[in-house]
């Protein structure tokens, strides 16, 4: 038996040449990168994860099963260690106007302790990162990917003036609570958090510990992200699932989980070679930039917001039963490559295939008949609307 | 009755010259949740070390290769309707097809089940 495709954020984890994927010598003479630990580690062993390396680190890829954990968090409450993620603080005079110049976002007009979805942009209208950042006070709390928070700290140090500070909050880790009884989980631990609407955050205590906890996350559920020194982030993870609804989740849930949620996953479904316009992430450019521009790569997602892309990030459902995963082609009824599959799987919670690419802008409204394929095989495909599982996001008024 | 393993994670079980394939406990636990699963239709000529079955996990697709050569007598219908069959019982009911063993001196140097057992807790 040997591995062939891989999907996903934990794709290293499948890398040929590990001890399952058929080769005798189980990857003998390959280098392997040094890999960091998070803080969490020993716990996440305790808790019986299966680690694997991502983002250069140790990572559990899964517990007791992925799709049971993905169901879990549909259902309860799921906690995920992504302390891999980069926690970065950026003060000093002006920085709102000058983070401006690389991110599409309206900071001055940011509301305070209000974490916004946004972008990091190449000249050229790529992706470098995208991030959730919110302001506090006068400063700027960013939450960056794993994967890329290194590139993403050199590129923020390179292009904000100097008196601009970029702190990375190394001693910090970062906890997500998500699924629909992840407030009723939290609020017995920390009281108070229960009353955070979607998309806003604020500083809490916990056990003399300062905490910075948001109500936001990247499955489509309710839920939260915590900020927690590193030094108490294994008494906060067993305080969390000592409540019968909350159980860890692995790597493996979180990706099925964005998937379903139509979250674009960086490096996957946007990179340096998509723009905002071609992601579907127009709304995070407000009136005033796409009036005023002046950002990183404004000349051609302005331009891009007027005419469109010539490609278009959308969903797929697939017939069948098989997975059509990243890599796989987008063809048209003539058998013309007209796009490609960045992201796609098996939806625990549809029991059906689904998947995430680009094609042709004219080829992208719902419901346009098209072709897949995989390693030879054709697969029918229709263009399907996201999130292919409705979004539960906690906001005024709704609950 | 003789059951063999190879390397690659795969079972053979032997009846005179008929031989039932699938993949190990080992191998199943390695791929976790399996959401597709193909076997090869009846008729089929199977070489071994080729590809000869298909199965999917939440995470990964893997080829089974054939660890035997000979014609297929019986793919499993079970695995297709209900993949979770193999994680269930990777080396019972989740079994992938039958096949009409053509050279049967392709079973020397099988590791026989002990051997597979030992050899998997060194990996």
């Amino acid at each position: 038996m040997s591995k062939e495709v891989h999907n996903g954020p934990t794709d290293e984890t499948q890398a040929r040449g590990t001890p399952y994927s058929g080769d005798p010598q189980g990857g003998a003479g390959t280098e392997q990168p040094t890999l960091d630990k998070l803080p969490l580690d020993s716990w996440h062993r305790e808790h019986g994860g299966r680690m694997v390396p991502f983002a250069g680190y140790e990572m559990p890829v899964q517990y007791e099963g992925i799709i049971a954990e993905h169901l879990w968090t549909r259902e309860n409450a799921g906690l995920f260690d992504v302390s891999h993620m980069g926690q970065l603080l950026i003060h000093g005079r002006d920085a709102d106007s000058a983070l401006e110049k690389l991110l599409p976002g309206d900071l001055q007009a940011l509301g305070d302790m209000k974490p916004k979805y946004s972008l990091l942009l190449e000249e050229n209208g790529g992706i470098v990162d995208d991030l959730m950042i919110t302001r506090r006070g006068a400063d700027f709390y960013m939450v960056v990917n794993g994967a890329t928070k290194d590139g993403d700290i050199d590129y923020l140090r390179r292009r904000l003036p100097g008196e601009v500070i970029v702190d990375y909050m190394k001693e910090l880790a970062l906890l997500a609570l998500q699924g629909p009884r992840a407030a009723e989980v939290l609020e017995t631990i920390i009281p108070g958090v229960g009353d955070l609407t979607f998309m806003q955050g604020g500083p809490f205590a916990w056990q003399g510990h300062n905490l910075w906890i948001s109500r936001s996350g990247y499955t489509g559920e309710d839920g939260y992200e915590i900020s927690v020194p590193a030094a108490a982030a294994a008494d906060l993870a067993d305080a969390i699932v000592a409540h019968e609804a909350a159980k860890p989740i692995g790597l493996g849930a979180r990706d099925s989980l964005r998937l379903e949620a139509g979250l674009p996953l960086y490096g996957h479904d946007i990179d340096a070679e998509t723009t905002p316009v071609m992601a579907g992430l127009n709304f995070a450019i407000n009136k005033r930039r796409r009036a005023d521009g002046g950002f990183a790569g404004a000349l051609r997602i302005l331009a891009e917001l007027e005419n469109g892309a010539a490609q278009t990030r959308v969903g797929f459902d697939v017939e069948g039963r098989q997975p059509v995963r990243e890599g796989a082609l987008v063809l048209d009824g003539e058998g013309n490559e007209v796009g490609r599959i960045t992201s796609g799987g098996f939806s625990p919670s549809l029991q059906r295939p689904i998947a995430m690419g680009y094609v042709a802008t004219s080829l992208a409204p719902i419901g346009t008949p098209l072709k897949l394929e995989q390693r030879g095989k054709l697969f029918d495909a229709k263009v399907a609307a996201m999130p292919f599982v409705p979004h539960r996001y906690y906001r005024k008024g709704a609950a | 009755m003789t059951v063999y393993f190879t390397k690659e994670h795969e079972w053979i079980r032997v009846e005179g010259d008929t031989a039932t394939v699938g993949i190990s406990d080992h191998a199943q636990e390695a791929l976790g949740d399996i959401v597709f699963a193909e076997a090869p239709e009846a008729g089929r000529q199977l070489t071994k070390g080729k590809e000869a079955a298909v199965v999917e996990s939440v995470k990964a697709a893997s080829d089974v290769y054939a660890p035997v050569s000979g014609e297929v007598i019986e793919g499993n219908p079970a695995i297709a309707d209900d993949p979770a069959i193999i994680n269930r019982d990777p080396e019972g009911e989740g079994w992938f097809f039958k096949v009409k063993l053509s050279d049967t001196g392709e079973l020397d140097g099988l590791m026989d089940e002990g051997a597979y057992r030992d050899w998997v807790k060194t990996l």
